[in-house]
């Protein structure tokens, strides 16, 4: 709730200010005291323990991709290596207990169905199950590597930029190892502490050669993930653990695609560009509708989807209507993906703009 | 916990004071006959037979039932949700960590793993600190802030989440010792899961090439989570993975062959020669942790074998009795004793306040004078100090 509210007050004060006035102008007076106090006027409820809070908002069920079945993400994560099992006899799945069905439940009966030679575990070992990962697509064959937890993927580092980023760079388009995928956890979960929570996503932006993509929900990430299988650049999908139960909604059995690096607005407004990525995404809708409600500001909502390479256009499009953009993410402040996209959206913003197709209408 | 430790030892002493006026009726001691450990470059290995004397027997039997019971307290806490987060128990392997320990001395150092909670124990902390901590209350041993992964004492290096990490800090430890040239060694642990890492072998070339004083422990429980040694390792003599290194496998449910054979290690390494591997073979009766029943992957007859045939307190209660050591009523008011120190640790683990939120960000970097941290918003900042 302490997240929430804090946007609240953030947008109480832009109104305070004027919608026109310099928005950065955050000393408005006479607003409510709470939302400024520091931790220790909290008082009482500080000791309480403060449990991040969001509720999962389905999307509207997709008609235009065939039939639906409900799924929750990790029902949709199956669903989708299915689909890539299914059309791509040389897609193998591999990982730290994948066999049984992973620890969350995302390969559950694709070794019975496709056999124990394209499901199979690997020992505890990150940077040799994402070298061996390369090795597999650079001969052609469709590898996803899974992670256990997007924490552990450190020892993995080396192998992912040094080795998978820069692979088809260096060899002058002679090889590649675009058909690999790694999938892993991600995020915040509530009971995760230092080592099942982390957000690495920051630290892969910073490497040109792959692509890092966060689904907010079981239709997004289906789609996500077959066009990241699908993508002949490798790719890292990032699953946040806290949806795996907790999102349900209607997704297509068939296979479908969503297209990489295209952010999605969800929805549009004209005071304020909220961006996020992830459970993220669904705090920032419920600070829409309570801006909406009780402040009576627009919000456009926007999620970033690919955060590698990130779609400048669509952001800045709505930068550029809405005069002001927030940036939220779970992963840590300094260095994290928000400052990427604030100082790209600040940089310039006739380059911000040249990026788009001129629009001059007549009177 | 100083004090812990006194009134502790006060209790050992008045136990033993009491029964020395009927010590007549027990021996003094009593040899044992210990399985004889595999050896992998070594001529010779530890002695198969050894000398336990009524004092260690009763000293050792008092830890690994605290051990057991604290685990079994934690459990219980778990399942109450008054412990959250993860929590990685290790009731059956009592004999590794009391073991290790009596072979060692308190100067010597130790890291391990994240199924710590035993080895802070036996390298000194109190049951109560250590329950605080799994609880999140600012009387544990890291003031809340850890957890169950997290728990160090002096000596000990914890108490690390990430698998395998711990063993290249071990040989670095290991290095420490030998330069500091106060004859003390580094016991590094690690599981049958992690003997898999990369960076195990990496530390396995740096500490041979120096010939540094690291005891490579493997703790070889069968199961890293939920996957059997053998479908996850192309050899399974873990003794033998160090290659140069020589090894010894040893029997981690006997205790006296823990001893034993950490005693021979210890020397082996203080004399010189560089680091020895030792694999112990070992089981645990809970799951992986407490998210995992633990019975999915393995028998619930497998674990009642094991329960039955080689339980560590089991088989050193057998000993005892049988030698004359002990009599199962002074062993049975030891259980008395032990579950009272448990239940008084767990009342006070659970009626600890946390630790205050302003020390949120404290301890992030050793700086002076402190500086704010920002929290989940620009709004809320935290001091951090350290």
């Amino acid at each position: 709730m302490a997240a929430v509210a804090a946007f609240a007050g953030w947008l109480l004060r832009l109104r305070a200010a004027g919608a026109d006035g310099p928005w950065r102008r955050l000393c408005g007076a006479g607003l409510s005291r709470g939302f400024l106090q520091s931790a220790s006027a909290y008082g009482a409820a500080a000791q309480r323990r403060q449990v991040a809070h969001f509720t999962f908002q389905p999307d509207p069920e997709p008609v235009e991709y065939g039939q639906t079945q409900k799924m929750n993400l990790f029902q949709a994560v199956t669903s989708a290596l299915d689909n890539s099992l299914a059309k791509d006899p040389t897609a193998v799945i591999f990982g730290e207990d994948v066999a049984f069905g992973g620890v969350f439940r995302c390969t559950v009966g694709l070794r019975d169905k496709y056999g124990k030679d394209r499901v199979f575990n690997t020992p505890l070992c990150e940077q040799g199950i994402v070298g061996f990962g390369i090795g597999i697509a650079v001969t052609g064959a469709t590898a996803i590597a899974e992670i256990q937890f997007a924490d552990y993927i450190f020892p993995a580092f080396d192998q992912i930029v040094n080795e998978a980023a820069k692979y088809r760079y260096r060899s002058g388009d002679l090889f590649n190892c675009g058909s690999l995928t790694i999938r892993s956890p991600w995020g915040c979960v509530g009971h995760g502490a230092l080592y099942h929570s982390q957000s690495p996503e920051a630290f892969f932006a910073h490497c040109p050669g792959i692509k890092v993509v966060v689904p907010r929900s079981p239709f997004q990430a289906k789609g996500l993930l077959l066009s990241c299988i699908e993508d002949k650049n490798p790719c890292i999908f990032f699953e946040p653990k806290i949806l795996y139960r907790a999102a349900v909604e209607q997704v297509p059995v068939e296979p479908y695609n969503i297209p990489l690096s295209q952010a999605e607005v969800i929805q549009e407004g004209s005071d304020v560009t909220l961006v996020a990525w992830g459970t993220q995404v669904h705090v920032i809708r419920e600070v829409a509708a309570m801006a909406q409600e009780k402040l009576g500001v627009s919000c456009e909502v926007i999620d970033l989807r690919t955060i590698l390479p990130w779609d400048v256009d669509t952001v800045c499009k709505s930068v550029i209507k809405t005069g002001r953009l927030l940036v939220s993410h779970e992963a840590p402040l300094t260095g994290g993906f928000a400052s990427e996209i604030s100082s790209t959206v600040q940089a310039d913003p006739l380059e911000c703009r040249g990026s788009l197709r001129p629009s001059r209408e007549g009177a | 916990n100083s004090m812990d430790r006194g009134a502790w030892q006060a209790t050992v002493h008045g136990v033993a004071s009491r029964v020395l006026v009927a010590s007549r009726h027990f021996a003094n001691d009593a040899t044992f006959e210990i399985k004889k450990c595999d050896l992998h470059r070594l001529e010779e290995g530890p002695p198969v037979t050894t000398v336990l004397t009524r004092e260690d027997g009763l000293k050792y039997y008092r830890m690994m039932q605290t051990v057991r019971r604290m685990e079994l307290k934690a459990d219980q806490l778990y399942k109450q949700k008054i412990i959250r987060g993860f929590c990685h128990l290790c009731d059956g392997q009592e004999a590794c960590c009391v073991g290790l320990e009596a072979g060692i001395n308190p100067t010597d150092h130790l890291i391990t793993a994240y199924r710590a909670h035993g080895f802070t124990f036996t390298r000194g902390l109190s049951v109560r600190e250590i329950l605080a901590e799994l609880t999140g209350r600012r009387g544990g041993c890291a003031k809340g802030k850890g957890g169950s992964m997290h728990m160090y004492a002096k000596n000990f290096y914890g108490g690390n989440g990430i698998v395998g990490a711990q063993v290249p800090l071990g040989a670095g430890i290991a290095l420490a010792c030998k330069y500091n040239g106060k004859d003390e060694v580094c016991l590094t642990l690690y599981g049958d899961g992690a003997a898999n890492q990369g960076q195990i072998f990496e530390a396995y070339n740096m500490a041979a090439l120096w010939k540094l004083p690291c005891i490579f422990i493997c703790e070889n429980n069968r199961y890293g989570m939920g996957t059997s040694v053998e479908r996850a390792a192309a050899s399974t003599d873990y003794y033998k993975r160090g290659d140069f290194i020589p090894g010894l496998r040893v029997d981690g449910m006997d205790i006296l062959c823990v001893r034993e054979a950490t005693k021979f290690a210890a020397a082996y390494c203080r004399s010189g020669k560089g680091p020895i591997l030792m694999e112990l073979q070992t089981y645990r009766y809970h799951g992986h942790s407490m998210s995992d029943p633990g019975v999915s992957y393995r028998t619930r007859e497998e674990i009642q074998e094991v329960r039955s045939k080689s339980d560590p307190i089991m088989l050193l209660k057998d000993r005892m009795v049988n030698s004359n050591l002990a009599s199962v009523e002074e062993l049975k008011e030891i259980d008395v004793e032990v579950r009272k120190e448990i239940e008084d640790a767990a009342q006070f683990a659970t009626a600890d306040p946390e630790p205050p939120l302003e020390e949120l960000g404290y301890h992030i970097y050793c700086n002076d004078p402190p500086f704010e941290v920002r929290g989940a918003n620009q709004w809320i900042k935290f001091k951090s100090i350290s």
